[in-house]
């Protein structure tokens, strides 16, 4: 899932000073889940930011609207007849969210509430640990499950730097070497061999903007408005 | 054992001071109340394992989020007691309506006053 923290609450103040009426928007998907930015987490900022302009002698005039996704048009479109009467948007949606929000509202300043931490699980009730960075070229086959790109401070593919410390990173006693990890399951699973298999370098030309269409699907032929 | 405790707290009953949300603390004051206190039962005591010290975080949290709106954070607390200790109950009561009226009213009151 990906997850996302609020922004400081100074600099979503300091983003939206000069406006009179904004709507904030929450999507009920990714960051409702990770309790950044759903129906709540809305009103919670919503009634910040009521209660510190107010004390401010600024008042500021609110809405809120959550949408089941920011990232899909059907659900954007439900703020078409909307956002007409605001003068700018707060998104607690992922970055993938408040873009799209801004690609359908470009008259209107759309500014992000929260700031998207990556791709994490959910090891308890508002604690995620991020497990993937959506590189393009997975390796997991070869790592006995555990990302070096993710888990390892140096990203690195093809074994341990010289920090491994009894199990540890040089980074933090508290965070575990990757390739440890990884030697240790291998070795559990007897598959040891894996491990001697040279992973080739990224192809770094993979991380700019990417666009993903799956078997049996098509690009549009015209995008939609 | 009919105490009185002063007059100006309201009581809203909760299951489980786990159902309080930070929500309702921060609605509470943004319409006015002068401050919020949770009465909870003692820590390692809660019916259902873990609802008072979920309250407790949510408290600090509220707090630490007045400080930033720029209210005292000392107009929200946390209480615990028992269910049988009705004598610490309004000593609880009196000492946050002393802290309260300490701070003064909420300034987010006056200012809709003036606006009437």
């Amino acid at each position: 899932m990906i997850v996302a923290k609020r922004k400081p609450f100074d600099e979503i103040m300091d983003l939206i000073k000069d406006h009179k009426k904004v709507l904030v928007v929450g999507c009920g998907t990714c960051v409702a889940v990770c309790l950044a930015g759903g129906e709540k987490e809305v009103a919670v900022l919503a009634t910040e930011l009521d209660m510190a302009r107010k004390l401010k002698n600024n008042p500021l005039e609110l809405e809120s609207a959550t949408l089941e996704r920011q990232c899909d048009r059907e659900y954007l479109a439900q703020l078409d007849n909307r956002v007409g009467e605001f003068d700018a948007l707060i998104s607690l949606a992922c970055g993938v969210g408040i873009q799209f929000l801004a690609e359908r509202f470009p008259n209107k300043p759309v500014y992000p509430g929260v700031d998207t931490c990556g791709l994490a699980v959910n090891q308890d009730v508002g604690w995620y640990e991020e497990r993937c960075r959506s590189c393009g070229r997975c390796v997991l086959g070869m790592t006995g499950g555990i990302c070096p790109v993710t888990m390892c401070a140096k990203g690195l593919y093809n074994g341990p730097c010289g920090g491994t410390n009894k199990g540890n990173c040089e980074i933090s006693a508290d965070q575990p070497c990757a390739w440890n990890a990884i030697y240790d399951r291998l070795k559990a699973q007897g598959r040891l061999d894996c491990i001697l298999e040279l992973t080739l370098p990224q192809e770094w030309k993979d991380t700019t903007p990417r666009t993903l269409i799956q078997p049996g699907y098509k690009k549009p032929e015209k995008a939609k408005a | 054992m009919r105490l009185s405790y002063p007059s100006n707290v309201k009581i809203i009953l909760v299951p489980c001071t786990g159902k309080v949300d930070v929500v309702h603390m921060l609605k509470a004051i943004q319409k006015g109340a002068d401050g919020v206190y949770c009465v909870g039962c003692l820590e390692g005591a809660c019916h259902y394992n873990e609802g008072n010290l979920r309250c407790r975080e949510r408290v600090n949290h509220v707090r630490s989020l007045l400080q930033e709106i720029g209210l005292e954070s000392e107009r929200v607390r946390m209480y615990n007691l028992s269910s049988g200790e009705a004598p610490t109950f309004v000593a609880y009561a009196k000492e946050m309506t002393e802290n309260i009226l300490k701070l003064g009213p909420n300034p987010l009151k006056k200012k809709a006053e003036v606006k009437k």
